[in-house]
């Protein structure tokens, strides 16, 4: 049976549009149209600024928490708290803040993913082997080496965790702060196809969408064997 | 070389590990401290390495007073694969140390091959600790203290996880680097075995809180060999002798006890 619904598109219908929708520009702009050019390239663009930011802040914040005593002390509390406020929750107010410029969307992104990096980060500096720490001691490692020979390495395999996680996050809140007075993004072109009933049009989107994070994931995960090649061998050999 | 007195320390008011050890390690001695378990060789050690400032007592190495991990002295410890870096090779885990002492690159790559010759590793510095039996990782963190040149090499219970045919192996490797790096080695050991075969001389602790209960010197011809040595006569006495000692304890006189 195959009911032609207007709801629910087939999936060649979906192809046929995205590739009509995306792929049919001039040769001179590899057949790219100007769609791609407005929203699918702001879209990433943010995404991956936001996603970027919370790295940046998160490993050094984490790093000075998880060695620090005193600083976790201070700064513990508050990021809790923080920690707390669902990242959409506060698009009015990153809306006065900041406008409703790209500005707003990458710091939405940034603080909604900033989470999973930090508190891993923290996480693996903490759990860093104290035998580790006592031999970088003993053979006379300095402060400086002992944080980027020993600590760091010792904790990426958390960090990288961390930042998978919080690349899925960016996805979502990439998508959720487009739905708001936006005018460009993916998010943006799904909900405009849903207002104007271009549903095969919104599907194409959310397919897109499928895929971007699909992608994301995986160059991530080829990312993270090749700088964790030696996590996965060790701990093969442990478990074997 | 090493000079132990008075040495007391307490984790908490009522959790006394070490009461009072005083003993001394001349320059290429090889030491063994042996004791029940539990008694704070561990702790003593990790005073004797400077990652522990002892509650009472003072350390002298080399005529200094520790405070802090002194220079000139490496550590093997027992659990070689948490000490070994897995996300470097196993030359990269004997060069580290050295890149923050003055020792030019080429000084370094020599020290690199000659200690992990000196182990037996020669052809294996591209691998990956985690590539290694547990021996040849203990052999790896062994080249890695003899390419730091040490004057004092402290073992942690070096040979306590490994297989019993790798541990004589060892046993008998730790006896030819202190000849051939001319240093000294002080070991915790909770073999008596491996004490007398090894030392010079063995320091026998008490349970906890731990005193020095003897001093047994072990003046067994050298080189020694795992079954010649273990089955003479003067052997086997040494071994009764200390294991005597730790079996039954005697108890402690409280009345000397610091409060």
């Amino acid at each position: 049976m195959r009911a032609a619904s207007i709801f629910f598109p087939t999936p060649f219908d979906i192809f046929t549009r995205s590739a009509e929708l995306w792929l049919s520009g001039p040769p001179s702009r590899l057949f790219l149209t100007d769609t791609v050019f407005r929203d699918i390239l702001p879209s990433m663009l943010r995404l991956l600024s936001g996603w970027c930011a919370a790295v940046l802040v998160g490993v050094p914040l984490g790093i000075l928490i998880g060695r620090s005593r005193y600083s976790s002390d201070i700064l513990d509390p508050p990021l809790q708290f923080l920690r707390a406020i669902p990242g959409p929750a506060l698009i009015p107010v990153f809306i006065i803040l900041l406008g409703t410029e790209s500005t707003m969307r990458i710091v939405l992104i940034a603080f909604g993913s900033l989470w999973p990096i930090l508190l891993n980060t923290i996480e693996g500096i903490r759990t860093v082997d104290p035998v580790q720490l006592d031999t970088a001691r003993v053979f006379g490692l300095p402060r400086p080496a002992r944080l980027w020979r020993i600590i760091l390495p010792a904790a990426m395999p958390k960090i990288f965790a961390g930042m998978r996680v919080s690349l899925a996050l960016a996805v979502i809140l990439m998508v959720v702060s487009e739905l708001v007075a936006s005018t460009s993004g993916i998010g943006y072109r799904i909900q405009n196809a849903q207002i104007m009933f271009l549903l095969t049009d919104m599907w194409c989107g959310i397919v897109l969408l499928a895929l971007l994070g699909y992608t994301l994931n995986w160059l991530f995960l080829k990312l993270e064997d090749r700088a964790l090649n030696w996590h996965r061998g060790a701990r093969g050999r442990a478990t074997r | 070389m090493l000079v132990v007195q008075g040495l007391h320390h307490a984790y908490a008011p009522a959790q006394v590990a070490i009461r009072d050890l005083s003993f001394e390690v001349s320059a290429g001695e090889i030491v063994s401290i042996v004791g029940p378990s539990g008694c704070g060789k561990t702790t003593l050690l990790k005073a004797l390495a400077g990652l522990l400032a002892p509650t009472g007592g003072m350390i002298r190495f080399q005529g200094q007073v520790v405070r802090g991990v002194p220079e000139g002295l490496a550590m093997v410890f027992q659990e070689y694969s948490r000490s070994l870096l897995p996300w470097t090779t196993v030359s990269a885990n004997v060069e580290l140390p050295l890149r923050y002492q003055p020792v030019d690159s080429i000084e370094r790559t020599n020290r690199v091959s000659e200690s992990l010759q000196a182990v037996g590793l020669s052809g294996f510095g591209d691998r990956y600790p985690w590539q290694l039996s547990g021996g040849m990782q203990q052999r790896v963190a062994i080249a890695r203290a003899l390419a730091y040149h040490p004057k004092l090499l402290l073992m942690d219970e070096p040979f306590a996880s490994v297989d019993a045919q790798t541990r004589a192996d060892l046993e008998d490797l730790a006896a030819a680097v202190r000849d051939q790096f001319d240093i000294t080695i002080v070991l915790v050991t909770h073999d008596i075995d491996e004490a007398v075969y090894l030392s010079d001389r063995v320091v026998v602790l008490s349970g906890a809180p731990s005193i020095v209960l003897a001093q047994i010197p072990v003046d067994l011809p050298r080189p020694r060999d795992q079954i010649a040595t273990k089955a003479c006569e003067q052997f086997v006495a040494k071994r009764s002798e200390v294991a005597r000692l730790i079996r039954r304890p005697p108890a402690p006189k409280v009345a000397n006890a610091p409060i």
